[in-house]
């Protein structure tokens, strides 16, 4: 039990570093809120590595963190949204073993896009929304599948290492 | 790689494809005005051939310039909406987040019959 408390502080450190070193990223021009979502990195790890439950609180923790140090109350309520979404998501995907950890990973990073998406559509409370529709599914596929294949390669070098 | 993540990749493919070609297709109409919306509430209407700058409350500037719509200010701090590609064509949005502000080219509204037909 200690042990895991001892990771969990490992890995919410290192999900703030990727939040904040994505803060220093310039935005594409041309389409907000594309992101390559490296602290998702992280989430996709523990979730394989541990459990949902750890990834889950892991998710939260970092969004609640990352929001209130590097952005607003408005980018934590989109995060959120999009990261418990995209959470659900690849916990299912990851159980019904339909999808390599690669496959789940491009599901998350596009549930991420399709849950701020809903929200800034009932916040705004407009359809205009859906002109973003496009880039954003095809902009949370490459993220994803960029996560997914460092992630990938990184479980095969923490094979050894037993977390819980 | 699994045969389903191909199957997925694909699957999200095709639907951003179809929204383009969508897209394109309403695009296809006229564009004339920019209609403006604040928390959902429609805010003006204003014509796209004319150059001008809109003060939309004192949040957002908008300005309209050689028939393209591109936010010139925003007090927000990420200035999302400031950085976005100028919109030019019907249906296409530029949404400043944080200040619920949508902007959005619509085709010239249609005179009503009535007033032809008498």
């Amino acid at each position: 039990m200690k042990k895991r408390t001892a990771w969990f502080g490992v890995f919410t450190a290192l999900a703030l570093i990727f939040s904040y070193v994505e803060t220093l990223v310039p935005v594409i021009v041309g389409i907000p809120g594309i992101k390559l979502g490296l602290a998702n990195l992280v989430i996709v790890i523990v979730l394989y590595k541990m459990d949902v439950k750890t990834a889950a609180l892991l998710s939260v923790v970092r969004v609640l963190l990352a929001g209130f140090l590097f952005g607003n109350l408005f980018s934590i309520l989109y995060s959120l949204s999009g990261g418990v979404f995209s959470l659900f998501v690849m916990a299912f995907l990851r159980r019904t073993n339909w999808f390599s950890l690669i496959g789940v990973s491009i599901a998350g990073g596009v549930c991420h896009n399709i849950g701020q998406l809903v929200v800034a559509a009932i916040v705004v409370e407009t359809f205009s929304v859906t002109y973003y529709i496009p880039y954003l599914l095809l902009a949370g596929m490459v993220t994803g599948m960029a996560i997914g294949f460092t992630a990938d390669k990184m479980l095969e070098h923490l094979k050894t290492i037993k977390l819980v | 790689m699994k045969r389903n993540d191909w199957f997925l990749i694909t699957g999200i493919v095709i639907i951003s494809i179809l929204f383009f070609v969508m897209h394109y297709i309403s695009g296809q109409k006229g564009a004339g005005e920019v209609t403006v919306f604040v928390d959902g509430k429609m805010y003006g209407r204003y014509l796209l051939g004319k150059e001008q700058e809109i003060a939309i409350n004192d949040t957002n500037v908008l300005r309209i310039e050689n028939g393209t719509v591109t936010m010139a200010q925003a007090s927000c701090p990420d200035q999302l909406c400031v950085h976005q590609k100028a919109i030019s064509r019907n249906r296409e949005s530029i949404i400043c987040l944080p200040n619920q502000v949508v902007v959005e080219v619509t085709a010239t509204e249609e005179k009503t019959y009535d007033a032809m037909t008498n």
